[in-house]
């Protein structure tokens, strides 16, 4: 008898599982490698998964799983979303690169799309903002407005796309102010509020008075805030942590790019690609300009405009390396290939890049 | 000299959470209870802390809140434990997972808020002179309160006799149970007021070090504050100059990648907990001080007999 039940109650449970896959026409999952309302980065990318459930949710389930750390540990979440039926997997973080590689070999009929990464496969897209023409901008700013002529930058990991962004921020600085100087604190980590803050208290103890920081919490603006200084938002409109302090900030915009990714999937169209669009596009705003003066604005407006256009390019020769020589001369552009693996600094910064 | 002010500010203020958490586990494990649940517990406290601040407009509630929230976590560990005399090492853990994970939900709701902030002090005359000024005179309530308790426990444990109570029950409880002494009632009181000095500490990172919820935002303090305990000997004053110690290379490794100085990030992001480990091992060699101080029935369980 108890045996019956328990077959009986096995059946039940398999069916139920069975059928609750079929109720929507496609299961789009998302990895976040943060808490999905960090206040930064990983809730950028929450709000555009929202925007494909306002859009698309009668024919899309959406979910996400959060805090996941980069490594091994990845791998293991993103095969389970594979497994529990999840059509397109969107995996927010670069350190998630190589495990979703692995992960899309096993599952070829699952759609994977890797965030700000570089390996791409069949079944395997990968998608980036131009967040470094955002940082030309604010690197114009930072040197129009610093006193010191000196800006601290919090960074987590020295990947590509930090690394770009520092000397994208760096030439922006140096077309204003040749003699700008950057102080770089690697903190290792995307997210720890405790240790960017007192990050932001070592730079401005050293003389700097513009934050800046490729780290995911508001801490640094806080900071900033609670001395009356200055900085910049990361991947999030920080103004209400920080009301005097915030210039502007990078404001990552996913959402119409998931939904158009989605989309595609639901008509059938869905294919391979390495996506990489930058201002025009959408895919990253500048939050309002605030605390500034009316003609750095509309320096940065006109800078944002020339972007927009085309006209300006923030690797846009002659650029020089650390040790003087040059990689391209007047009038060349560096090629996306040559930024996505660039583990060089420009001329003019201090630091090491930790290897 | 003003260029020293920064630095001992930040350092003083990093180190206070480390000071409040291991203070009220110091107390604990002296009693004999062994409480790996301080990083769960200093998260509730941080988002109860968080939250009653953020709702009622007023500092000292959140602060009340926060020590309110890690008693109430530490009651269930001691229920758990002293009670129903489960595992303390197993508990404990599952008590940080248990904190972590409450201090999320709760906290939903709350990210992205920015936080009220308590200010410092300002003495008018005092808090003014140019150097010893703001860091003596100008700290904020809570790092007062940190140092008061410091002092404060150290006297309790070693001037009092509830504080000789306290360590004969943690040194031998059978004895200690067998001339009168409640041995339950007292741990129990000890891991209380454990929670209550870990809530606080949580308390103080969300309302004053970074006036802000987000999820795990203790990083890792409470272990930092269970290992301090253990390698300052369970006295109170090691534990003050561990603290401060792990706060100013903490602070010395930001500021010397901020220098330029070519050391690799991730070795500089090791040597707070190395420099550490070693100057309070170094400083606690005596094997008799060590022997003394050691609570003998630390993590084993009690059952009267009778």
């Amino acid at each position: 008898m108890r045996r019956l039940i328990a077959a009986a109650s096995a059946a039940a449970i398999v069916a139920l599982a069975g059928s609750s896959a079929g109720a929507a026409d496609l299961k789009a999952c998302w990895v976040y490698v943060g808490p999905h309302n960090d206040g930064g980065y990983s809730e950028g990318h929450d709000k555009g998964r929202q925007m494909v459930d306002a859009k698309l949710g009668d024919k899309v389930e959406t979910s996400y799983v959060e805090n996941v750390r980069e490594g091994p540990d990845a791998e293991r979440a993103i095969e389970r979303l594979a497994r529990s039926g999840c059509g397109i997997i969107f995996t927010t973080s670069f350190g998630f690169m190589d495990p979703t590689i692995k992960v899309a070999q096993k599952f070829p009929d699952v759609k994977f799309e890797h965030a700000t990464g570089f390996k791409t496969a069949p079944n395997v897209t990968t998608y980036n903002a131009r967040f470094y023409e955002g940082r030309y901008i604010i690197g114009q700013i930072a040197a129009k407005m610093s006193k010191t002529g000196v800006a601290g930058y919090i960074v987590s990991f020295p990947i590509p796309e930090v690394i770009m962004g520092i000397n994208s921020f760096m030439l922006g600085a140096q077309s204003v102010n040749p003699d700008f100087k950057i102080k770089v604190v690697w903190v290792n980590s995307w997210f720890d509020p405790g240790k960017e803050g007192d990050a932001a208290k070592a730079l401005f103890d050293q003389g700097a008075d513009i934050i800046v920081q490729h780290t995911d919490s508001p801490a640094p603006l806080q900071i900033a805030e609670s001395r009356g200084l200055h900085g910049f938002g990361q991947a999030h409109d920080m103004i209400s942590f920080a009301p005097d302090a915030q210039y502007t900030a990078i404001v990552d915009n996913w959402g119409p790019y998931y939904v158009k990714r989605v989309q595609a999937v639901l008509d059938g169209t869905w294919n391979s690609q390495a996506s990489w669009e930058g201002l025009k596009d959408g895919m990253l705003v500048m939050a309002p300009y605030t605390n500034l003066p009316d003609d750095v604005v509309a320096m940065a407006k006109d800078t944002q405009a020339k972007i927009e256009s085309g006209e300006l390019h923030p690797f846009k020769g002659p650029i020089y390396k650390q040790d003087g020589t040059e990689v391209i001369g007047e009038g060349e552009q560096l090629d996306d290939d040559t930024l996505l693996s660039m583990n060089w600094y420009v001329k003019g910064i201090d630091d090491q890049i930790p290897q | 000299m003003e260029a020293l002010e920064g630095p001992l500010l930040t350092i003083i203020t990093a180190s206070t959470p480390l000071l409040l958490a291991a203070l009220g586990e110091l107390v604990a494990e002296r009693s004999g209870v062994l409480n790996l649940g301080i990083e769960g517990m200093m998260a509730v406290g941080a988002v109860c802390g968080f939250a009653a601040g953020y709702v009622t407009g007023e500092p000292i509630a959140g602060v009340l809140a926060a020590i309110a929230a890690g008693m109430a976590m530490a009651a269930i560990f001691a229920v758990v434990t002293l009670v129903f005399v489960a595992n303390q090492v197993a508990s404990g853990l599952a008590l940080t997972l248990f904190g972590l994970g409450l201090s999320a939900l709760i906290g939903d709701a709350f990210v992205g808020v920015p936080g009220l902030g308590v200010t410092n002090i300002h003495i008018p005359v005092l808090s003014d002179i140019p150097l010893v000024g703001p860091v003596i005179f100008g700290l904020d309530p809570l790092t007062y309160l940190a140092i008061a308790l410091a002092i404060g426990v150290s006297w309790l444990l070693f001037r009092t006799r509830a504080g000789l109570t306290l360590r004969a029950v943690g040194d031998n409880h059978v004895s200690a149970h067998a001339l009168g002494y409640g041995v339950v009632r007292v741990r129990f009181i000890a891991v209380l007021f454990g929670g209550a000095c870990a809530g606080l500490a949580g308390g103080y990172l969300s309302l004053v070090y970074t006036p802000q919820w987000t999820p795990n935002m203790t990083a890792g303090r409470g272990w930092i504050a269970l290992a301090l305990v253990v390698f300052a000997a369970w006295l109170p004053a090691r534990l003050v100059i561990g603290a401060l110690l792990f706060g100013a290379v903490s602070y010395l490794a930001l500021y010397l990648q901020g220098r330029g100085v070519g050391i690799a990030s991730q070795f500089l992001s090791m040597l707070p907990y190395l420099t550490t480990i070693i100057v309070l091992v170094l400083i606690s060699r005596n094997q008799t001080l060590l022997r003394v101080n050691t609570p003998a029935c630390l993590g084993q369980p009690f059952v009267p007999d009778r």
